[in-house]
């Protein structure tokens, strides 16, 4: 099993998407969210994803390719 | 001794034990490093910071390593330099430059590197690790060899070669990894996750960070125990901007300087600015951005401490400056040519964004300010390649004279 830690940020015109529901349901994903804000014009959410490494990889793929940008909690680890 | 009394969760509160930890379990927050001011107010003077090594570790009891426990390369407390020249082209009586290029790796990342490689020794870990464009690297390799521990570095494949071979000389073991900025960045934050080595911006951070506090010690003891009224600093992760002025404001916190009202100005380059774009919306929260800089060594496109560098900017009565792509070149050849010192595109940036500063009228003639140069121009020598010219000319004297003559 994987865990992790990711961040979303949705651009405005996913904001009103279901789609942490829908990652949950289109692949064997628990999605726990621990902080977020959700404004009117961008939303970002922290929160853990629990599956198999192939279930959260496929997932993460999806749901990037929805639109919405996939980060780690900690922000940008490759620095200058 | 150390006077850290615990980890503090920077987003809920929570309280967590000094360990190699950097995230909240609650809520994923950042973890920060608190300590006992009380503590520390007993144990340091003014004359015992001055007794101390003419290096960053002159500061150690505001650090979390214990005083015999550093790993001193002799960085830190580099010259504050007032610059007479640039200030006067800029219409500043006060100027000081911060030249932090002159490290043993030629970075400001040095001071951060020294403090997670010395926690990184007191927790165990066999292996420093970093995912890194340039400084980073050659920082956390250079360390790695003084403690006689191995370091592995990770960075995009198509990284200048340059900055490749001067982590590899240290002996460290390099990873190009083919992919994306994005790519490379999500793969090293997997690797810190499931392995048990010290990558000093991740399972370290909290305690890399506190490094950067010291170059806010510097300069007000370099500017004779005072805080500046202005301070300009590069922005990457946003963690040197929130840390400097953390150090100037614990300084007066156990009452070795008097008040602090320094303005915090963080700079950033136009092809990655997401701080100052978020402070400019009003925003309290960051969007990420897809990094297009020539400062590549800013190029960090979701910052980490990015909330808290808006809070620094408010709560310092601050404000964050673009300076274009097309003007970064030209601030290292005004630092340059005025003063003497060869930055890095970081500190083109700094410098232009400090004209600009100047240009609002953000900034007194009289007001004492301190520009931060973070890195060695030598790191980005092919940036400055399209400006600088030669005068090619035969072996004779008259050929020598001609040459004069046309290019007067």
């Amino acid at each position: 099993m994987a865990r992790r830690r990711v961040k979303f940020t949705f651009p405005t015109k996913l904001i009103t998407e279901p789609i942490i529901y829908e990652l949950g349901h289109r692949f064997k994903i628990v999605t726990n969210i621990r902080r977020a804000d959700v404004r009117e014009d961008m939303g970002w959410v922290v929160l853990e994803l629990e599956g198999s490494e192939d279930e959260v990889a496929n997932g993460l793929e999806w749901v990037t390719g929805t639109g919405v940008r996939v980060d780690p909690v900690s922000g940008d680890v490759i620095e200058g | 001794m150390s006077h850290v009394r615990c980890l503090r969760c920077r987003g809920c509160d929570r309280e967590y034990p000094v360990e190699a930890l950097n995230v909240c379990d609650f809520c994923f927050g950042p973890l920060e490093v608190e300590y006992d001011y009380a503590s520390i107010s007993r144990a340091v003077s003014r004359e015992s910071i001055e007794a101390g090594p003419l290096t960053m570790w002159r500061y150690h009891d505001f650090l979390p390593v214990e005083a015999d426990r550093a790993l001193d390369m002799g960085t830190g407390f580099t010259p504050l330099i007032h610059a007479k020249n640039l200030g006067r082209r800029l219409g500043l009586e006060n100027l000081y430059i911060k030249n932090d290029s002159v490290n043993p790796t030629f970075s400001f990342k040095d001071r951060v590197v020294s403090v997670a490689a010395a926690k990184a020794l007191e927790f165990e870990f066999d292996t420093l690790a970093c995912a890194s464009t340039g400084n980073l690297m050659g920082s956390v390799a250079a360390h790695g060899a003084k403690a006689g521990v191995p370091a592995m570095v990770f960075f995009p494949s198509n990284l200048e070669k340059g900055k490749v071979l001067g982590a590899g000389i240290y002996g460290a073991k390099l990873i190009a990894v083919d992919g994306t900025y994005d790519q490379v960045n999500r793969l090293c934050s997997e690797l810190a996750d499931n392995h048990r080595w010290a990558f000093v911006n991740v399972n370290m951070r909290p305690y890399y960070a506190e490094g950067s506090k010291t170059l806010g010690y510097e300069v007000a003891e370099q500017l004779g125990w005072q805080a500046p009224d202005h301070c300009v600093v590069p922005g990457a992760s946003g963690e040197l901007f929130t840390k400097i002025h953390k150090g100037i404001t614990e300084m007066s916190d156990v009452g070795l300087i008097g008040s602090v009202d320094t303005h915090m100005h963080i700079a950033q380059a136009e092809g990655c600015a997401p701080i100052v774009q978020a402070f400019e919306r009003g925003e309290t929260q960051v969007l990420p951005v897809r990094p297009d800089t020539i400062a590549k060594s800013l190029a960090i496109g979701n910052p980490a401490a990015g909330p808290f560098a808006l809070r620094t900017i408010r709560e310092s009565d601050g404000s964050g400056v673009i300076a274009m792509e097309g003007e970064v070149v030209e601030g290292i050849r005004l630092l340059a040519e005025t003063e003497g010192i060869f930055t890095e595109t970081a500190g083109g940036v700094v410098i232009s964004a400090l004209k600009r500063l100047v240009e609002r009228g953000m900034i007194e003639p009289e007001d004492v300010t301190v520009a931060y140069v973070t890195g060695n121009g030598l790191k980005t020598l092919e940036v400055v390649e399209p400006i600088v010219d030669t005068v090619q000319i035969a072996p004779t004297y008259s050929s020598f004279e001609e040459a004069m003559a046309a290019n007067g």
